[in-house]
């Protein structure tokens, strides 16, 4: 009789249990569906982790130029900028957020590769960043033939790192990690010799207020990197107005505004900005 | 649809699977060498022993095999130096903190499911053995663990399958064994799903089999009682 009751109850719980995911469920996708059909948000896919580009604050704001590019041109689309709902994309995820309709655009490092033009449409580009070093104050890390016999971190299975092993140095030794920051507390340790990616990416760890003066950009260009935004696939109303945004934000000079405020402070000499649809390779 | 699989070549498919199947080799002996000595000390005389055994598998088996194995790297390798013979060839260096990461973490369990063996091993059996004079480690490794391991393969195999699959946490100290080339074709080539099936099928390959031949042994050699 006991074990019974306790049955009943169990039972209970766990229908109540049921009941109750299935309203979550229900409820996010209906915020979902709202959000982008009734055209007051827009939903823009960035990076969380990359100070300079795309950045979370601890204080909950998104700081960097993949940001500061993202909300102009939402401006130019007629969003404000607390219309905005960002959304983090990481690497893996980004055609998928594209062509399932999660977000609208992504600025989030996003390189133009024929590859990804066959799953997603670009618009820009709006800067091209080049492979590069991060390397202590006092390196001598002048060229590329330097890195041989060096130790070099990246992280695991991106591009720079590919790179590395197939073109530049095969020979140097690579610890590939899982994030930039564990990368740099490495270089700060002397564990490895060199941090390697995208110079944009490097600039702005290079400019945070903790390793402000220890390290500096070696300046080699060892790749072409053109950052575009990436649209769903045949979304070409959307890609029109994004191009002309980068225009106009060229033009008024915003673009050279925020190159300087977020990679400042760190030896990096920027590209003068792209024109649309010219991609260098 | 699959031509992609054959552009890469450090590491190329077959050779990141291989890596995957060294990592699983030499944890898997190291976490058995390893976690018996745990056992041992866990049903051990003596309190110290015993007292280190629970420790250790309490406080190991309940750490994210991330953590562990990033700490190998971090904090094993960048702090204290530690380079496993190995300064100036990251290869090796990686792969063998990531098989002590493994080791480490497996044994906890490879302890736990020969411990559970050895309660199989009816007490008599000890007393009679101790009764006729033999030293603990005789009582265990002549009487307790032979009977011992032949109840546990079926739990160790579903370890060692385990063990397999925890491989992939090798890629984020760059280890350059499947996970590690998955994120690589997934950061080239834009077919998600795709590569994730190639992935997923590779490691059934690989566990589907082992996991069959434990489980016929585990029958055939099963203590009759």
């Amino acid at each position: 009789m006991k074990l019974r009751k306790v049955s009943a109850a169990a039972a209970t719980a766990l229908v109540l249990a049921l009941t109750a995911t299935a309203c979550g469920g229900d409820d996010g996708g209906d915020s979902n569906g709202s959000g982008s059909g009734g055209g007051d948000k827009i939903k823009i896919g960035i990076k969380y982790d990359q100070p300079g580009l795309g950045l979370k604050e601890p204080d909950g704001s998104f700081s960097g130029f993949d940001v500061d590019v993202a909300t102009y041109v939402a401006k130019e689309l007629g969003y404000e900028p607390n219309q905005i709902e960002w959304v983090e994309t990481k690497s893996a995820d980004r055609e998928n957020a594209l062509s399932r309709g999660d977000v609208k655009m992504i600025a989030a490092t996003y390189s133009i590769t024929d590859e990804r033009k066959q799953k997603v449409d670009f618009a820009g580009p709006y800067l091209l960043a080049h492979q590069d070093l991060l390397v202590k104050k006092d390196s001598d890390i002048t060229k590329a033939t330097d890195l041989n016999d060096k130790k070099l971190c990246s992280v695991t299975g991106s591009t720079s790192a590919q790179n590395v092993k197939n073109d530049f140095a095969p020979k140097a030794q690579l610890s590939e990690r899982g994030g930039y920051s564990e990368c740099l507390s490495a270089l700060q340790s002397g564990a490895v010799d060199a941090l390697t990616t995208d110079d944009s990416i490097l600039a702005g760890y290079a400019a945070q207020d903790q390793y402000k003066g220890q390290f500096k950009l070696a300046g080699l260009k060892l790749s072409n990197e053109n950052y575009g935004i990436g649209v769903k696939k045949g979304d070409s109303a959307t890609l029109d107005k994004i191009n002309k945004a980068l225009e106009k934000m060229v033009s008024d000079g915003s673009w050279d505004k925020a190159v300087k405020e977020n990679f400042g402070p760190a030896n990096y000499k920027n590209e003068p900005a792209p024109k649309i649809g010219q991609i260098v390779q | 649809m699959f031509d992609f699989l054959s552009d890469y070549d450090d590491p190329s498919l077959l050779g990141a699977f291989w890596v995957t199947v060294q990592l699983t080799v030499f944890s898997a002996i190291g976490s058995l060498i390893w976690g018996t000595l745990l056992a041992a000390m866990r049903v051990s005389p003596v309190p110290l022993m015993r007292g280190f055994g629970t420790a250790y598998v309490n406080i190991v088996r309940n750490i994210p095999l991330t953590v562990i194995i990033v700490f190998t790297s971090l904090g094993l390798a960048d702090i204290f130096g530690v380079t496993m013979g190995a300064p100036d060839d990251f290869k090796l260096k990686y792969f063998r903190l990531a098989v002590l990461g493994l080791v480490a973490y497996t044994a906890a369990f490879v302890c736990e499911a020969i411990r559970s063996g050895i309660n199989t091993v009816p007490v008599g059996q000890a007393e009679a053995a101790r009764a006729i004079g033999l030293s603990f480690s005789q009582v265990l490794r002549l009487v307790v663990l032979p009977q011992a391991f032949r109840s546990v393969i079926g739990p160790l195999a579903n370890v060692l399958i385990a063990l397999t699959k925890n491989t992939t946490v090798a890629a984020t100290i760059g280890v350059a064994e499947a996970a590690l080339l998955m994120k690589e074709m997934i950061e080239n080539e834009a077919q998600t799903l795709l590569i994730g099936a190639v992935f997923a099928f590779g490691f059934v390959v690989l566990t589907l089999p082992t996991g069959l031949f434990l489980g016929w042994l585990s029958k055939r050699l099963a203590v009759k009682r």
